[in-house]
């Protein structure tokens, strides 16, 4: 085996992917080559450390120093410097990790990692997910080796149910429970899926587990399909993921390679292997009997329950189907045993839940926290709060959903009961940040677009519903609010809620009426004043020119589309209010900061 | 008309019955194959359609079901370059809004149609994932982060002159 002195990680994750990882990783080949130190510096490309805003990210080994924002041509500072004489290049290092003395701080006193506690993501942006060896180093297939020689099927499902671990999808459904109904079915044949559709807009946790350690889900597959009796297993993956796909594909084959799938794993009679399943763009293959059919080759339209999956699923047979995120906790509860699982989180949520943090957040990025965490912790102590001095608003978690906290309840210990009681839902685990400048009503109407989008249209509540919803909404934002209509949204909201067919239109009510609940003022002042105080919707602005700060100068004459601005030279300037199409380009050209929408 | 088009993309069928065989055997094998037909001609034209589902003895009615329930499957040709803004929660309260707006000024087209030279395609997509770079948009594989209105001009250009 060869040792190295350092390793070099740099993330390979969507985010800083996009960012330029890819030219940062060959810049560090080409100068770790010309300066001959290919033999004893490791370059290992890693999944998501979940910083995404400040991508790309690289960390050196034994020193733990954290660059950010790395550029192909910071690269060879940073070998000649750090690698080669072995002085960190502070200026390259993230703000937070660089002390007022100007000495480094270790990874895990950052700001943004103190308060995580890493689980699922154990070995995001730690292996290289597409060396199998590496997983294997840090325990990767143990707990499946212990399951199959020292466990009986019985002995690990009880193991999950003592852990307490509730589904990460969304639902909090006990995993323990799904596993035993799915073991204790009749049938010849049994079948374990994991939903890895991540649809939620604004929600990549799943996406960073595939991309930055595969195996984990495969290994926790494994172990499932020998507690219920299955040889077969689906992941079904969207296909707006195509690393995620890529890197799955590179798993599946390595594990078959070693035997971990496939016949007679570890020498024992159980037979398991996976095969990919690509979705194709439809939100509804998020729920589990339209993922099921979508499997199958079908329409991804849900079916009523009960017969619930783990009765009859996919192909007719029973099927145990968990989420990405709750698979990657189970090789760890195997290892350390249900009781420190339990020692994690609050009362009737047990363990740590991933968000993805987005929207008006200074660390847009992945984070992973004990349950019980507070959104304040999350926002301000991890997120580093809000960019550009502006006032926190709402987070949105749950997407489409869920619904929108206000500042109000910042202090609510997040678990699924807790969110569930001020309105919104844990998710899967999206958190949007919005500040002062984002409306409410336009955010409710935002996600109900998508769901109308969305909706299969295979039962009324949903199809007709929403849609009704949405144009109440859309009046509203357009100024054609009248009396009564935000009781309509609530009355129509609360039906769908109870009469439609699957979750995603029993919830799809959910983004409005948390809305209406929390900041109702918005949508009065929308159909009343015809008004919308965060001054986006279009069509309740005025531009304006203030008088005492027009110079005359006669730019923005020039850039109006619509010719609706006149005025003489060296004058104040006049918009014309019928003609205006409240485009903002005058506002935006404006030298003296003269014109004001509002 | 089927039999000409067979003529011109003769090599292409093959490909396309090599793939159907390869998934024929398997379960519910029809999603993967469309996926791979469309990766082949582009587009899933009638005639595609028709050439599954005689080889898998699936009704064509439930192909075309299909191929219009996805978002993902397409019956019309794409432009070369196929750009999609991510319309997702934290691209829109970024801004995407505005992005796509450019888009639609600077290509004169709507979002879900193609140039008339086929060089490029407009959608707004779904959360692409990338939200810590919102709002972003994707070029083919490429994905453009922390975008504003007047990055598009420079963007597309470099495509142009491609």
């Amino acid at each position: 085996m060869e040792f190295y002195r350092s390793h070099v990680l740099i993330c390979g994750g969507t985010g800083c992917h996009s960012s330029g990882s890819a030219d940062v990783m060959s810049a560090f080949k080409t100068e770790l080559e010309k300066n001959k130190l290919e033999n004893e510096v490791k370059l290992v490309q890693t999944g998501c450390f979940g910083l995404c805003a400040v991508g790309p990210v690289v960390i050196v080994y034994p020193e733990g120093a954290f660059y950010s924002g790395i550029k192909a041509e910071d690269v060879p500072r940073i070998v000649s410097e750090h690698l080669l004489k072995g002085r960190i290049v502070t200026d390259l290092l993230y703000h937070d990790s660089v002390q007022e003395d100007k000495a480094v701080k270790s990874l895990d006193q950052v700001e943004f990692y103190r308060k995580q506690k890493r689980i699922a993501l154990r070995n995001c942006g730690v292996i290289n997910p597409e060396k199998i060896e590496e997983y294997i180093a840090f325990d990767g297939y143990k707990a499946l080796g212990k399951v199959l020689t020292e466990m009986t099927p019985e002995e690990t499902i009880a193991v999950i149910k003592a852990s307490g671990l509730r589904g990460r999808g969304g639902a909090g459904f006990p995993t323990g429970l799904k596993w035993e109904f799915t073991a204790k079915a009749k049938g010849d044949k049994k079948y374990v899926c994991c939903n890895a559709d991540e649809g939620d807009p604004g929600a990549f946790m799943d996406r960073s587990v595939l991309e930055g350690d595969p195996h984990s889900v495969l290994e926790a597959m494994a172990i499932a399909g020998y507690a219920v009796g299955a040889d077969q297993g689906y992941i079904y993956v969207r296909a707006e993921y195509p690393i995620a796909v890529k890197r799955l594909t590179i798993a599946i084959e390595q594990a078959r390679e070693l035997g971990l799938l496939g016949k007679n794993i570890f020498g024992t009679d159980f037979c398991f292997d996976i095969e990919l399943r690509l979705g194709a763009g439809a939100f509804v293959c998020g729920e589990e009997t339209a993922l099921m059919a979508s499997i199958e080759g079908k329409r991804g339209e849900p079916r009523p329950r009960p017969p619930f999956p783990a009765v009859k699923g996919v192909f007719g047979k029973p099927t145990l189907l968990n989420n990405v995120e709750t698979y990657a906790n189970i090789p760890q509860i195997i290892l350390n045993g249900p009781e420190w699982f339990q020692s994690i989180g609050t009362e009737k949520s047990k363990g740590t839940k991933v968000f993805a943090l987005g929207g008006k957040i200074n660390n847009t990025g992945l984070v992973e926290v004990p349950m019980g965490t507070t959104l304040r912790e999350i926002i301000y102590e991890i997120g580093g709060g809000i960019p550009n001095g502006k006032k926190f608003k709402a987070a949105q978690t749950g997407g489409p959903s869920g619904g929108c906290i206000p500042a109000e309840h910042l202090d609510t210990p997040i678990d699924y009961d807790s969110l569930t009681k001020i309105g919104s839902m844990m998710g899967s685990g999206g958190l949007i940040v919005m500040d002062e400048d984002n409306c409410m009503v336009d955010i409710a109407r935002f996600f109900l677009d998508f769901t109308v989008d969305e909706s299969c249209g295979k039962c009324p509540p949903c199809r007709i519903g929403t849609k009704r919803m949405l144009e109440i909404l859309d009046r509203i934002t357009k100024g054609q609010g009248q009396e009564g209509d935000i009781e309509k949204l609530e009355q129509l909201g609360m039906s769908i809620k109870s009469s439609a067919l699957c979750g995603l239109g029993q919830t799809a009510p959910n983004p409005v009426l948390s809305t209406i609940r929390y900041f109702r003022d918005e949508y009065e002042a929308h159909i009343r004043d015809k008004k919308c105080p965060a001054g986006v919707c279009q069509a309740l602005l005025q531009i304006m020119i203030q008088a005492d700060l027009c110079r005359g100068c006669g730019l923005c004459t020039k850039v109006c589309p619509v010719g609706a601005i006149s005025g003489e030279r060296k004058s104040a300037h006049t918009i014309d209010q019928s003609k205006c199409i409240k485009c903002g380009a005058c506002l935006e050209k404006c030298p003296f900061k003269a014109i004001v929408k509002g | 008309m089927s039999v000409s088009i067979l003529e011109k993309d003769k090599e292409k069928f093959a490909e396309l019955k090599r793939i159907i065989d390869e998934y024929k055997e398997k379960e519910g094998p029809l999603m993967p194959v469309m996926h791979k037909a469309q990766e082949l001609f582009g587009y899933l034209p009638e005639e595609v359609q028709e050439y599954i589902a005689e080889a898998l003895d699936i009704p064509v009615s439930d192909i075309y079901g299909v191929a219009t329930f996805y978002s993902q499957f397409t019956l019309k040709p794409k432009g070369k370059y196929s750009i999609g803004v991510c319309l997702g929660t934290a691209c829109y309260v970024k801004g995407s809004q505005a992005i796509l707006d450019e888009l639609v000024k600077e290509l004169g087209i709507k979002p879900g149609d193609t140039t008339d030279d086929l060089k490029f395609s407009l959608e707004a997509t779904r959360c692409l994932g990338a939200c810590g770079l919102a709002p972003v948009m994707m070029i083919n594989d490429e994905v453009y982060g922390r975008l504003v209105p007047s990055d598009i001009k420079g963007i597309i250009d470099k495509y142009r002159s491609k």
